[in-house]
Formats: C-alpha cells, sequence, structure tokens
C-alpha cells in the first residue's frame, strides 16, 4: 500500500511555543487514519501542516506525491476547519455550490453532499439559524463534495446526535472503500475503535502509529483510553 | 485568476448581501436622506447645495464601501472561511477582484439613486452628465473597497476595523477640497493632499460640476483612481497569505 501523506521529523512553532517536536508519519492511501489526543496536544496544527496553511519550521511533508500545499493538491484535498468554516449568510445549498464551484463541481455534486450529511431537509435554510451540529454538518458537506483524494478532518463528529454520529462514520469507510484517504482527528478515545489506524499524539509528540488491534495488544488491555494512559505511562517512565 | 472562480466569488458575495436586507435598505435609503438633509440645510443657497451635493455623491461610496468591506473581508479571516478558500484552487486575485466587482455593482445601484434623486428631487445643476457622476461615484467606491481590503489585514476585531474608517476616510474628506479649496491650503497640507486618492476623485466630480463635456484633468484624474485601486489591490494580495504561523 502506498502512502498518501509522509511527514518527516516536523517542527512547528506557534508563537515561542513549539507544538510539534520532529513529528514523523506516513498515512497510507484509502484507509481511515484516527488522529487522537487531548485537546492542545497538537492535532490541529498537524493537520493545518498537512493542507499547507501552517508555517512550519523544518522538517517536510510529502502529500500525494507533492509537497503540502502544492496547487495541484489543491483540487484533491478537502479540509474540514474545527470551528465550522462555512458563510453564516448563506443558505446551505449556496454554501455547498459556491465551494463545488471553485473546485469545478456542477450543482448536482453540491446537493449530493448536502444529502450526505443529512442535511437536505435544511438546505435552504440560512446557516446562522442552524443548530452547532447542523452547522458542523454544512462545514463538512462542503468538505467531502466530489470525493477528494485526501479528506482532512477536524474533529468532524463533536456534537453530533449518536444516529448520525454513527451515520457520517459509515460515510467516511464508504467514501475510503472508493479510494479516499481519510484523516479525522477526535479526541473521544471510543472514536479511535472505528478507526483503521491510529496516531496517538501528546504534547505534540507521536505515542503511537499502529492498527486499534495492535495499540490494544502493545498496552495489555481492551479499553483503548486505558491503552492511551498506559503508553504515556510507559513512555515517562522511558524518558 | 479563473473566470469561473471569480464569476463564482461576484455572486457568492452578492448573495450575502441580499441575505442581509436591512444592510441593502440602509445602502440605498442613507444616502438619499443625507443628500435630502444637505437640501434642506442649504434651501436658500442652491449654489452651494450643487457644489457640496456633486462631493458627497463621490464621498458616499467610498466611506460606505469602505467600512462594509473592511467587516466583510474581517469576518472572512475570524471565520475560517479564508482559511478554507486558501485551500481551494482560489486564486487571491479571484477574492480581490470578486470583492471589487460585487460591492463595485451594488455601489453603481446606490449612486444611481442618490443621482437620481439629487437631479430630480433636490434640483442638483452640474454642466456635464449624470452618467460621469455615476462613474466617478462607482470608481470611488471601488477605491473603498481596495483600500478596505488591504486595511482589515491590520484589525484582528471589528472594534479595531471600525477605527480604520476615521483613520483612513476622514483625513482625505477633510483635505479633499471641499472644505477648503485646496490651492488655498498651508503648503505641507496640499502636498499632503496631493497624494490622498479622495482629492482627485473630488476633483473630477468638481470637472464634470464646471464643464458641460468631459476635460483631460477628469480623464487623468480617474486615471490615478483607478491606479490607487490597484496598488490597493496589490497591497492587499500581499497580506493574504496561504501559510499563517
Amino acid at each position: 500500500m502506498t502512502s498518501a501523506i509522509e511527514v518527516q521529523d516536523l517542527v512547528v512553532e506557534r508563537g515561542k511555543r513549539r507544538v510539534l517536536h520532529g513529528l514523523t508519519c506516513m498515512i497510507p492511501r484509502g484507509s481511515v487514519t484516527g488522529l487522537l489526543g487531548p485537546s492542545g496536544s497538537g492535532k490541529t496544527t498537524l493537520m493545518r501542516a498537512v493542507v499547507g496553511v501552517q508555517v512550519v519550521r523544518s522538517g517536510s511533508i510529502m502529500v500525494l506525491g507533492e509537497p503540502a500545499g502544492a496547487a495541484p493538491l489543491r483540487r484533491k484535498v478537502g479540509y474540514l476547519t474545527q470551528a465550522p468554516s462555512v458563510y453564516a449568510d448563506l443558505t446551505v445549498r449556496e454554501n455547498a455550490r459556491y465551494f463545488a464551484a471553485l473546485s469545478g463541481y456542477d450543482a448536482a455534486t453540491a446537493e449530493r453532499a448536502v444529502a450526505d450529511v443529512g442535511l437536505a431537509d435544511a438546505a435552504s435554510q440560512l446557516v446562522a439559524t442552524l443548530s452547532g451540529g447542523q452547522r458542523s454538518r454544512a462545514s463538512l458537506a462542503c468538505a467531502i463534495l466530489g470525493e477528494p483524494e485526501l479528506l482532512v478532518l477536524d474533529e468532524p463528529t463533536v456534537g453530533q446526535d449518536p444516529v448520525l454520529r454513527d451515520e457520517l462514520w459509515k460515510q467516511f469507510h464508504d467514501l475510503a472503500g472508493k479510494g479516499t484517504t481519510i484523516l479525522v482527528s477526535s479526541h473521544v478515545m471510543d472514536e479511535a475503535g472505528r478507526c483503521e489506524r491510529l496516531l496517538l499524539i501528546r504534547e505534540g509528540a507521536l505515542i503511537a502509529d499502529d492498527t486499534p488491534a495492535a495499540v490494544r495488544e502493545s498496552a495489555g488491555t481492551d479499553d483503548l483510553d486505558e491503552a492511551f494512559l498506559r503508553l504515556i505511562r510507559a513512555q515517562e517512565v522511558t524518558a | 485568476m479563473s473566470a469561473r472562480i471569480l464569476g463564482a466569488t461576484i455572486v457568492r458575495i452578492l448573495r450575502q448581501l441580499l441575505h442581509d436586507r436591512r444592510t441593502v435598505a440602509m445602502l440605498i435609503v442613507v444616502p438619499a436622506l443625507l443628500l435630502a438633509l444637505l437640501y434642506f440645510m442649504y434651501d436658500d443657497q442652491p449654489m452651494v447645495f450643487d457644489r457640496i451635493a456633486l462631493v458627497m455623491l463621490g464621498v458616499f461610496p467610498f466611506v460606505i464601501m469602505f467600512l462594509v468591506t473592511s467587516i466583510a473581508m474581517l469576518r472572512e479571516r475570524t471565520s475560517g472561511t479564508l482559511e478554507r478558500l486558501l485551500t481551494t484552487p482560489l486564486g487571491k486575485l479571484d477574492l480581490l477582484f470578486g470583492y471589487g466587482i460585487a460591492f463595485g455593482l451594488a455601489a453603481a445601484v446606490q449612486a444611481s439613486v442618490a443621482a437620481a434623486l439629487a437631479y430630480w428631487l433636490f434640483d442638483l445643476d452640474t454642466a456635464g452628465s449624470t452618467g460621469l457622476v455615476i462613474l466617478i461615484a462607482v470608481v470611488n467606491a471601488v477605491l473603498g473597497v481596495a483600500l478596505g481590503l488591504f486595511c482589515s489585514a491590520f484589525a484582528r476585531t471589528e472594534f479595531q476595523a471600525v477605527q480604520f474608517m476615521p483613520v483612513v476616510a476622514v483625513p482625505q474628506i477633510l483635505l479633499c477640497g471641499l472644505f477648503v479649496s485646496r490651492d488655498q491650503m498651508a503648503g505641507w497640507l496640499e502636498a499632503i493632499s496631493d497624494v490622498l486618492p479622495l482629492s482627485y476623485a473630488v476633483e473630477a466630480l468638481q470637472e464634470v460640476g464646471a464643464h458641460a463635456d468631459p476635460t483631460a484633468t477628469l480623464w487623468r484624474d480617474l486615471g490615478i483612481v483607478g491606479g490607487c485601486v490597484v496598488v490597493a489591490l496589490v497591497l492587499a494580495a500581499a497580506t493574504l497569505r496561504r501559510r499563517t504561523a
């Protein structure tokens, strides 16, 4: 399996603080990879670096065979920011159509993406009038339209009800089945089990990069939350 | 730049504006109300009204579009839509020209309504044509848009963004020749006035007021204002970074 993202010795500083300390990882194509870690661990910074909007201090990031942020990637990479980045004074449909038009997709593609995130009934509603969960799904619709080769999703399931969350995860796997590589962040451990691979990150360093099964095995527990704790403790002992 | 992306961006910005009915109403009604105020203030001095109202037809769109644009662009920056846009195939100039053209169109509607009222209801009298007055008003509006796009880069909050209005617009209004004619100012004030784009826009309007046919000075002034628009847009493009810290 070839890689979709290759990160080599990535160092990022924001302000005077070093956020990522020489991080190295590889994300295979067509997989759903979970980026997990507590709030402030560097998940968003890593994702911003992958989509090429983060100033990096040193290290390299190759995305689909190009340096992160290269112009040809702008058509192939979908990015969902943590705070919903859609226009509050436009309807869901108008938002989706605009982002579709930017990448050269038609109105039907936009309509499909709106339906895929479960907002077909709210399509002609202004985003400002939506609930928080609906608003982040409106933002998600604008990221997944046109089935990009790589989807970078920063906490897409926060605030969604359990049934919808389940549907969204099924969709991520459907997309991955069609060849889309998905990097999805979460700080909720019960979502880790839904990923094919896990990147556990804490204080800007990688603690684990493996399948959920292997993470469970190496930590000697079935509970991923507990496994994460054990891996942190083990690392602190060796450090 | 791409025609498809530019077109989609213009439509998107106009849709946002149209959803905000109150803003649309204010864009159109406020200049008209202010002109009415001027009309009654100078009820018995029609010559003075002609002089001031003509200049105001150019000043209103400049000030209003400057404010509207700096807030709109600040919202793009703070809501995360700008960061998202810059990960798509959209070019910086698509966005900047999108704002310039969309708000320029809005300004054309605004200026037409204001000019129609000024000429028909308030008996504004100019030697030159109404069409030229509207053209100058629209160029002024686009100047406001371009400066607003640039200034929004230096504001982190809406509070800061509105403070740029007195910084950028008021000195230009004071020194444009409306209150004191420019050749009667102290030398250093005239020198400052010489480098402010609104001075040329106002001079162009005064040319329309005084001459039946467009003069060379008018075209030169319009050219200068147009040049300032291009410079402000290039500076604004330089403030848009795909990568941020």
